[in-house]
């Protein structure tokens, strides 16, 4: 490091402190103050927020428990998978010719707004087999239609509501139908950082492994994904972080109903729908909790890597 | 001239060839299924935009295949020729450019300091900043627009019109769109800078390069695969914003295509085929910026340069 006058890095950082400081860090400071009142945030009530969303009173008009079990869906299941996903393209597609074109046909739903994928989608998920693509499918295999988004046993018609059953929130079919949807729009993502950092190793470091006789599968273990880990690192990181704050597509392709809310969801309806600020705020903290483990882990990789350079 | 090149190979040396090119057949497999697969509902979009309003509701999208009778333009007729459209375009790029440009901007400036200097706190902050990605941006609207109400300056923007300042005006979305893209940005580019090697940092040093030099001169040179990323998803994001745009600007004549759709399909019902060609016409430019970033991905960037 060479020497600097000590408001140098400061500088450097001066526009995205005021900027952070003004449009997260504040209206974050805001929503704790807020968690801690009641729910037209004028008089003080304590931790009752917070008991709210561990009792869970009201599980009909809103279940904390089953957001939170849905969130935890979410971040294991639909993590894992775009990132395995993303991996295996990534070092795949660049070993043939036609890669621009195959990352591309990848990348096309995350140009997709989340209006359209929600149109697509209850399309695609459409439970008459004349019309939706999955259940035609279904069908050709001989099998009984699903209501992939719905997933109760009442008799059902197109787009209409009915009333959820007791099946525990996490394994019905309809949060995976969301989480499918979630992995077909966000795989392009992965693939494309992922990618970036697979392009950033260097040649030679590939060339000399095979000179000296490693097979494919030696390099992808002992280089590639050491080369890689970074990489890996920051999209993993940004997926769990994004599965914590999974919002639009939940709301637009089932609104939360028949037990799919989230965190995210929950929290919209309780502040803008229920006008209850203290439970939504209090949900917003109890999300903002759950990256304490991140950072945790993030600490200590900063710790390893700076004693590496 | 593949088949000539093979045979003028030695036969052993052709078995080889052969046994090459079959045992790359499963990776062939993998990538066009996959490619195959994540089609599919795109196609039926595409397809179900080119339909007769009717034909869509009753029957599969793949029927339309096989029966050009169904094919039409009306729904892109009735998209297109709907008021403000157009407008909605140009204000839709108004919004996006200036806000992934300042985003990587700032976003480099502090990932440089983050990765390469020495300050009190250094991690600690950096760890903050990562945290902020948590943030639900619903819960940060209302504070910013009760913010906003107390700065905002009237007047009109030449050309590009709205407010100068606060609600309703498009430096007001460009600051917040940059805010909340910062966290991911410097996240993703302070990893992309603290991978450089550090002789390059070393030896530009010894060579009474200053911080401004190294940062324009060969940390963002070497970045570009990071940035052509970076660009893309920031511009995509605030391209399909809806939220963000709907509270802060709240004048019509400002609206970007989300808006504009949206109000579409409100006015429309539920005429699935009209949000099907607004959802395809909305696609168009983030696929070209796409297309247009994607050759920045280019292998061996960095090692010609360490090379070199």
């Amino acid at each position: 490091m060479i020497g600097r006058a000590w408001w140098i890095p400061w500088l450097w950082l001066a526009p995205t402190l005021a900027l952070l400081g003004v449009f997260l860090v504040y209206p974050s400071v805001d929503t704790i103050r807020r968690s801690f009142l009641d729910a037209r945030s004028q008089e003080f009530v304590g931790l009752d927020n917070y008991e709210f969303i561990v009792d869970n009173p009201t599980p009909l008009a809103a279940d904390t428990h089953a957001a939170l079990l849905n969130n935890m869906l979410w971040l294991t299941v639909f993590t894992a998978v775009c990132v395995g996903l993303g991996l295996v393209m990534a070092v795949m597609t660049a070993r043939v010719r036609y890669e621009a074109a195959a990352k591309a046909a990848i990348f096309v739903p995350m140009a997709i707004s989340f209006v359209a994928v929600s149109v697509i989608w209850r399309f695609m998920y459409e439970i008459d087999a004349d019309v939706g693509t999955v259940n035609a499918i279904f069908s050709e295999l001989g099998k009984d239609p699903v209501a992939w988004l719905i997933n109760t046993d009442a008799p059902q018609k197109p787009f209409v509501d009915v009333p959820p059953n007791d099946a525990p929130a996490p394994f019905q079919v309809n949060n995976f139908a969301l989480i499918a949807v979630g992995v077909w729009n966000w795989t392009g993502f992965t693939l494309v950082i992922l990618s970036a950092g697979l392009k950033s190793i260097p040649d030679d470091v590939m060339e000399a492994a095979r000179v000296d006789g490693a097979g494919e599968w030696q390099i992808f273990r002992r280089i590639t994904l050491p080369m890689m880990s970074p990489t890996i690192v920051v999209v993993t990181t940004t997926l769990v972080i994004q599965t914590l704050k999974t919002f639009d597509l939940v709301w637009v392709m089932t609104g939360g109903r028949f037990k799919t809310d989230v965190v995210a969801t929950l929290f919209f309806k309780e502040a803008f729908l229920f006008r209850d600020f203290g439970v939504g705020a209090a949900l917003a903290v109890v999300l903002m909790l759950f990256v304490v483990p991140i950072m945790l882990i993030s600490i200590r990789r900063f710790q390893m890597q700076e004693e590496i350079r | 001239m593949a088949t000539q090149r093979l045979s003028a190979l030695p036969p052993g040396r052709l078995r080889n060839a052969l046994r090459k090119t079959l045992g790359r057949l499963p990776l062939h497999f993998v990538i066009l299924g996959t490619c195959l697969l994540w089609s599919i509902p795109t196609v039926a979009l595409l397809v179900s935009s080119f339909r007769d309003p009717t034909a869509i509701a009753s029957s599969g999208w793949w029927n339309a295949l096989f029966d050009p009778a169904q094919w039409t333009l009306t729904n892109y007729d009735n998209v297109l020729s709907a008021r403000g459209m157009s407008d909605a375009f140009v204000n839709s790029l108004i919004i996006s450019i200036p806000s992934t440009a300042f985003v990587i901007l700032v976003a480099a400036f502090a990932a440089y300091a983050f990765a390469w200097m020495n300050f009190p706190f250094r991690n600690p902050i950096f760890l903050i900043v990562v945290a902020l990605l948590v943030v639900p941006l619903q819960m940060t609207l209302i504070p910013i627009l009760r913010l906003y109400s107390e700065v905002t300056i009237e007047g009109s923007i030449p050309i590009i019109g709205g407010n100068v300042f606060g609600i309703g005006s498009y430096p007001g979305l460009w600051l917040a769109h940059t805010a909340y893209g910062l966290p991911f940005a410097i996240f993703l580019l302070r990893n992309f800078f603290g991978a450089l090697p550090r002789d390059l940092f070393e030896s530009a040093h010894l060579d009474g390069a200053s911080d401004l030099t190294v940062f324009f001169k060969i940390v963002l040179p070497l970045s570009i695969p990071a940035i052509a990323a970076l660009a893309i998803f920031q511009f995509l994001w605030v391209w399909q914003d809806l939220l963000v745009a709907l509270v802060l600007l709240g004048d019509p004549n400002l609206a970007p295509m989300t808006l504009q759709i949206t109000n579409l399909v409100n006015s429309f019902g539920s005429n699935y085929q009209v949000l099907t060609a607004a959802a395809f016409l909305s696609m168009i430019v983030p696929l070209l910026i796409f297309f247009a970033l994607q050759r920045y991905f280019v292998q061996g960037i960095l090692a010609g340069s360490v090379k070199g």
